[in-house]
This record gives C-alpha cells, sequence and structure tokens, in this order.
C-alpha cells in the first residue's frame, strides 16, 4: 500500500519536521494568552536562526548556539515588548515590522556566513528505549532538541493549567483591567511572555539552520512563522493541541515529500489516511474521556465523511493536483476544525493595548 | 483611535519602505540606471547569488557611469508589477526581472512604459521593449545525467523539482535520457517542491529522497540545503552525491557535490547595459549553452571515478562545439509516441520544440502535475 516509503521513517521525521513550527507556536501561545498579539514570530525565527549559527560556528557547540538563538530571539522581542507595552504602538503593524526588521538583520549577520556547515548535532539513541521495536526508531531515535521541544510544550502547559504565575498570565490575557485592579503588574506579566515567546521562535530559528537544514541561508524560514501563528489558532490557545497541530503541519509537509518521491498517487492513499486518523481519534477520545461522546461521534464522522467523499472523487476518475491540495491542506484543516469546535477561545484582551492610567 | 490609525500607517510606509530597501530615488537619466527584479535573496548561494554577481560585474565595469538598484525576494505574482513599476517611476532604463514567474507581470509593466526597456530571463513572451534570454541549462543537465547515471549503486536517482513548468522539465528529461544511457537499469524519483527557494522544504525533499533509496540527488531549486543534507547523511556513513545548481557551491565538494552547473550572466548583462549607453538596444532572444558560456560546469571533483570524470568532459566539449546536440533521436515520449526520429535533433520552437516543453520521454514513470 505505502509502495517504498518507510511507515516508521516517515512518522520518525515528521516528528523533527515539526518541531521548528512547534517551538516557535508554543511560545506565541503564551504571548497570546497574556493578550498580546506578536505578528513577528517569522524575524524572531529568523534572527534566532543566524545567531544560533553564528553562535554554534564559533564555539563549535550546537548547545551554545541554542542557548545564543534563545537570547536573541528573546531580545528580538523584547524590543517588541517596549515598543508595544511602554511606547503603546500598535501590536499588529509593530508585529509585521518586527519580522522584516527580523529578515533584514539576519541578512545582514549572515553575509559572512553563507553555504558554511553546522557542527554536527548527533541523534540520541536512548539505551533500551531506543530498541524497542516499531516505538523506539519512532520516538527515541531522535536529536536532542526534539524532546527539550516536547519538554517545553509539556512545561507550558503544566504552567498554564497548575501554577498560580500559570493562573495570573491567563487572567492578564483574559482582562487586562480587571487584573490591574486586582493589583497584578500586567506590563510585567505580558513583557515577560513575550520574552519567552521570542526565546522559543530564537530556538525554533536555529532549529533550522543548525540541524534540520544544516546551513544557514537567507530567507531560511521561508514562512514558518507564519505556520507557526495558523497552528496557535488551530490549537484555539491550548498546548495539548498545539502538539497535535504541529504535527499535523509537520506530517502533511513529509507525506506530501514521500508521496511524491515514491510516486503513489494522493487519491489511492487519502481514505486510508483519513479512516486511520478517525480511529485514532475514536480510539484516544474513548481513552481520555471515558465513553462516547456526542462531540466525539461528529468529528469521527466527519473524517470518515471525508474519506468517503474522496473515493467517490476517485471513482469519478477527474483530475486532481495532489502537490496543491496537500499544501493547502492544513490550512483547511484548521478552518474546519475552528468550525468543529466552533472554538474561538481567543483570550479576551488578545491583541489590545493597555495603560493603567484608563 | 487617531492616533492609532496613524502609527499604523507610519508603520505601513516604513514598511513598505523597507521591501524596497534596494532601490534608491533616482533623480535624472545620467548615469543610467538599471534595474533587477530578484526572485530570491541575493545570499541564496544559486540562482539569485549569480544574477547578482551579474549587476555586480555591471557596476564593476561600467563605474559611475552606471547605477544598478535592485530588489530581492519578489514574489511572482502582481507584487512582481508593483516592484517593476516603482522601479520604472523611479527612472530605471533597463529592467532584468529574473524569474520564469515575472513573464506576465513584465510585459504588463513594459506595456506602460514604452521608453523603459525590459529583459526577462527564462520566459517567451517578447514585445518591442521586452527581450527575452535564457540559457540552455539542459545541456549541463546533460551532463549531470551522464555522471549521475555511472555513480549510483542503488540505480535510483533523487531530482528536487520546482514548478512544472518547460524549463524543469526539459532538465528531467536531458538528465534522464544521459543517465538511462549509461544505465538502462536508473530510475528517477522527482518530487517538485512548489518554490524556487525554501530550504528547509529542500532539504527535507533530499532527506526523503536518500530514505527512498536514493544515492545522488539532483536539484533544479536555488538553496544550498540539499547538498547540506546530503552531507549531513555523508557524516552519518552514507555515500550521497550531489551537484551544485546554478552556482558552484564550492563549499560543499569534493562531496557530495562531485560537479555544478553555473549561471555566468555577466557578459550578457555587460552587453545588454552597454547597448542601452549607445542607443542601440532592441528587443531580442537570446538562448546560449556552454559554447558561448552563459552555462558553465564547475570543477568535476575527484570523487568520482577518473574515467567516469573523462567522458564527462568529452560530452562537454561536444556539447560545447556544437558536434553534439543533448536532445538527438531516438527518442520517444512518455506515452510512446516519436518525438525524434534517429539522429534527428530537437528544434527550440514549433510544436514539440524545446521552449514549451511538457512531456516526459519514455521511461520515465511520474506524472507531470497538472
Amino acid at each position: 500500500m505505502f509502495g517504498s516509503i518507510d511507515p516508521l521513517l516517515l512518522l520518525a521525521s515528521l516528528m523533527v519536521a515539526a518541531t521548528p513550527i512547534m517551538l516557535a507556536a508554543i511560545g506565541e501561545l503564551v504571548v497570546e494568552r497574556s493578550g498580546v498579539l506578536n505578528l513577528g514570530v517569522e524575524g524572531m525565527m529568523i534572527t534566532g536562526s543566524i545567531v544560533g549559527f553564528i553562535a554554534a560556528i564559533t564555539t563549535g557547540s550546537p548547545w551554545l548556539g541554542f542557548i545564543a538563538a534563545a537570547f536573541g530571539g528573546a531580545a528580538m522581542a523584547f524590543l517588541f515588548g517596549i515598543l508595544t507595552q511602554f511606547l503603546m504602538s500598535n501590536q499588529v503593524a509593530t508585529g509585521l515590522a518586527l519580522t522584516l526588521f527580523g529578515l533584514g538583520l539576519a541578512a545582514l549577520m549572515g553575509q559572512g556566513y553563507l553555504g558554511v556547515k553546522a557542527p554536527s548535532f548527533p541523534d540520541w539513541h536512548i539505551p533500551l528505549l531506543g530498541d524497542i521495536p516499531v516505538i523506539g526508531p519512532i520516538v527515541f531515535q531522535h536529536d536532542p532538541m526534539v524532546y527539550v521541544g516536547l519538554a517545553i510544550v509539556a512545561g507550558v502547559w503544566w504552567f498554564l493549567k497548575k501554577t498560580r504565575a500559570g493562573l495570573v498570565l491567563r487572567a492578564v490575557g483574559e482582562n487586562h483591567e480587571a487584573a490591574h485592579a486586582l493589583g497584578y503588574h500586567v506590563v510585567r506579566t505580558r513583557l515577560l511572555a513575550i520574552m519567552f515567546g521570542g526565546a522559543c521562535a530564537g530556538l525554533g530559528g536555529a532549529y533550522l539552520s543548525i540541524v534540520r537544514v544544516p546551513t544557514y541561508a537567507d530567507g531560511l524560514t521561508a514562512g514558518a512563522g507564519w505556520i507557526a501563528l495558523a497552528i496557535v489558532v488551530f490549537a484555539s490557545w491550548k498546548p495539548g493541541r498545539l502538539l497535535l497541530g504541529a504535527y499535523l503541519f509537520g506530517g502533511v509537509t513529509v507525506l506530501q515529500l514521500n508521496l511524491q518521491a515514491a510516486g503513489l498517487p494522493l487519491l489511492d492513499v487519502l481514505p486510508w489516511i483519513l479512516g486511520l486518523i478517525a480511529a485514532l481519534i475514536l480510539i484516544g477520545g474513548v481513552v481520555v474521556s471515558r465513553g462516547l461522546s456526542r462531540h466525539l461521534v461528529r468529528i469521527v464522522a466527519t473524517f470518515l465523511g471525508f474519506a468517503i467523499l474522496v473515493l467517490g472523487y476517485r471513482a469519478l476518475g477527474w483530475s486532481f493536483n495532489d502537490q496543491l491540495w496537500l499544501s493547502a491542506s492544513p490550512y483547511i484543516a484548521t478552518i474546519i476544525v475552528l468550525v468543529i469546535i466552533s472554538a474561538g477561545g481567543a483570550p479576551g484582551s488578545l491583541g489590545k493595548t493597555f495603560h493603567a492610567s484608563r | 483611535m487617531l492616533r492609532r490609525t496613524l502609527l499604523a500607517s507610519a508603520a505601513g510606509i516604513a514598511m513598505s519602505g523597507a521591501m524596497l530597501g534596494g532601490v534608491a530615488l533616482a533623480d535624472g537619466h545620467d548615469p543610467v540606471k538599471v534595474g533587477f527584479v530578484f526572485v530570491g535573496p541575493i545570499g541564496d548561494g544559486g540562482w539569485t547569488y549569480e544574477h547578482n554577481k551579474g549587476r555586480l560585474a555591471v557596476e564593476a565595469e561600467f563605474g559611475d557611469a552606471v547605477e544598478t538598484v535592485f530588489v530581492e525576494s519578489v514574489p511572482e505574482g502582481p507584487d512582481a508589477e508593483r516592484v517593476m513599476t516603482q522601479m520604472a517611476l523611479e527612472g530605471a532604463d533597463l529592467i532584468f526581472t529574473t524569474s520564469f514567474g515575472y513573464m506576465d507581470p513584465t510585459i504588463n509593466v513594459a506595456a506602460n512604459f514604452p521608453d523603459v526597456s525590459f529583459e526577462h530571463a527564462t520566459g517567451y513572451k517578447q514585445a518591442d521593449n521586452v527581450s527575452v534570454y535564457s540559457a540552455r541549462f539542459y545541456e549541463g543537465r546533460a551532463v549531470q545525467g551522464h555522471i549521475a547515471g555511472q555513480i549510483t549503486e542503488s540505480n535510483i536517482i533523487g531530482y528536487i523539482a520546482s514548478f512544472p513548468i518547460p524549463e524543469v522539465i526539459r532538465g528531467i528529461n536531458a538528465a534522464y535520457i544521459h543517465a538511462l544511457e549509461v544505465n538502462p537499469d536508473v530510475e528517477f524519483k522527482i518530487i517538485w517542491a512548489y518554490t524556487w527557494f525554501d530550504p528547509a522544504k529542500e532539504a527535507e525533499a533530499a532527506a526523503v529522497l536518500i530514505e527512498q533509496g536514493a544515492d545522488v540527488i539532483l536539484q533544479h531549486t536555488d538553496s544550498t540545503a540539499p547538498q547540506a543534507a546530503a552531507a549531513a547523511a555523508n557524516d552519518a556513513g552514507a555515500t550521497i552525491y550531489t551537484f551544485g545548481q546554478a552556482s558552484d557551491m564550492p563549499e560543499f565538494a569534493p562531496l557530495p557535490r562531485v560537479s555544478s552547473i553555473i549561471d555566468d550572466w555577466a557578459p550578457y548583462y555587460i552587453a545588454r547595459t552597454q547597448a542601452i549607453i549607445d542607443g542601440t538596444w532592441e528587443s531580442t532572444s537570446t538562448w546560449d549553452g556552454i559554447g558561448p558560456g552563459m552555462v558553465g560546469i564547475g570543477e568535476i571533483s575527484d570523487a568520482i571515478p577518473a574515467e567516469v570524470k573523462a567522458s564527462a568532459e568529452d560530452m562537454i566539449a561536444r556539447l560545447a562545439s556544437g558536434e553534439y546536440h543533448a536532445f538527438t533521436g531516438p527518442i520517444n515520449k512518455q506515452d510512446g509516441s516519436v518525438w525524434l526520429a534517429e539522429g534527428e535533433t530537437a528544434s527550440d520552437y514549433g510544436d514539440d520544440g524545446l521552449a514549451g516543453m511538457a512531456f516526459y520521454v519514455e521511461g520515465l514513470t511520474a506524472e507531470i502535475p497538472q
């Protein structure tokens, strides 16, 4: 059924492909939960990618590269924070300007580093766990940053859900006036969130230049920051769903390339994939909610419905551009997911300017 | 509210200013002003990097008599028209638009500026003030296929293609025909990236091809990312060969990069600028290959066997002298119908000509995306 595609390698490379956008997205999620909309993710990512790359080349240590990238991204974000939180500039415009500034700055800094190879960053073959058949190669034989990314997502989930500071951050994001009236420091909270977001975006960018590509080129991020922004909305501002969204976006990219290389038409494979996803959601949902909710049935039915639609289309024998549809599919999925969960769920103060004098 | 709107629009203006970063303000028509519209960043290490080298060569040749301006990373679409219009309004006398996707925008803008000369790279639509120029990259691809077919051990050659346009299809056919000629078991795996420049995607495409068994990777996208991905695989114990695209990409020699196609635009750009200065510029169609030097073949590294290197060098010499044409029959189309009879060579234009090539040759198993 899958031709020359090795499903194990496919799933393993999915985790790698998803890591940069996942890192950038989890940072942006925290920023948006604090009520700030920073559209400068792309700019912070590319800055992180060049700063991290330079540091990794100079010191020969990829780890120091990642640390430098986090600081570089955070520094860019700090600039955004000063402009939007103290000088009251428009968040949308400042974020867009930050992207352009970051792209230019990175191109300038990267002048002497074009075509240079990054120091190698070997995969971890985790003992015992990595030797488990099937699961081992998929989950436990990656470079360390894949696990760092997952740990950050888990940490953010824990922070937002379980800690007092996380509650304050959410309160600031939902209603800054009320949080201010209760005596919480809105601007300080937001500034910290913005810098955390920048650090994560920087890590995501450095993952591209140090591990994924692994070299620096101008425009290296090529829109990854915008995908990260889409994932935050897809996830309706929840870390668990964000993980799912990042794997969906990353998975589609990898799947598309694999199908092409194997010469497999998407229409032959898509019904199987949709059926498989429906089955996984069904099993996962039943385990988590300990029963069949109407909501769950509706989601599963949607996937199966799509599978049947695809089978019908294939039976008609009409032409179909695999690559274009696959490239568009994460965005279509974002819209469908938003409709299904009719979420919204955006923090109440998202994108609004706060000033204590009001 | 008013203040916010003002801030927003100020930022908007600053943004558009930043996007046109390369464009300087013009005050008259002396010196001659030459504009360049680039599809990628000048630091891509490939396609745009070489065009920018051509621009720098123009500056070096004419000194203060010529002023050049450029805008990089211009999307292929309506935005390109905006950039070209801006350049023309700012007094450019000659504008080079250096990607296939700028074809219609160039024609549209040129119609509005009859006094400005335009040059579109790799297109086929001409007008009184629009020239077209391209290089016969397929000659270089033929050499790559010739080498690739002999060095592959898995008999699987991966090809990272950009967009399904004649230029790219021609390259795939040329490489396949010459790989098949030296290795009847060879198989091509083709990935369409739908981008000229996206290092992460190109690296992923290379990784996927390696995972699926390819040990030689050809690319028709502009970054060095596939080279880097192959180098990383080689560090991990594999032996993957790649070829430099558009630029020599010497950082990756001798392995994985074993040879390359180099675009040399400098002589053309200098000649066309000279024509503007002399007032002799007129609309032309230029399509040069290895012979006139528009296509160069980078140094063939010693990582490949000496006899392969020698036969490749022989082929380069025969292509350059015109003794051999990269598309010489018998060649059938993918559906089995005859394209070129025994000894017949492909014509440039016409129904089955090279310029509009939209079919695969026999033996390629993939389909061209619609």
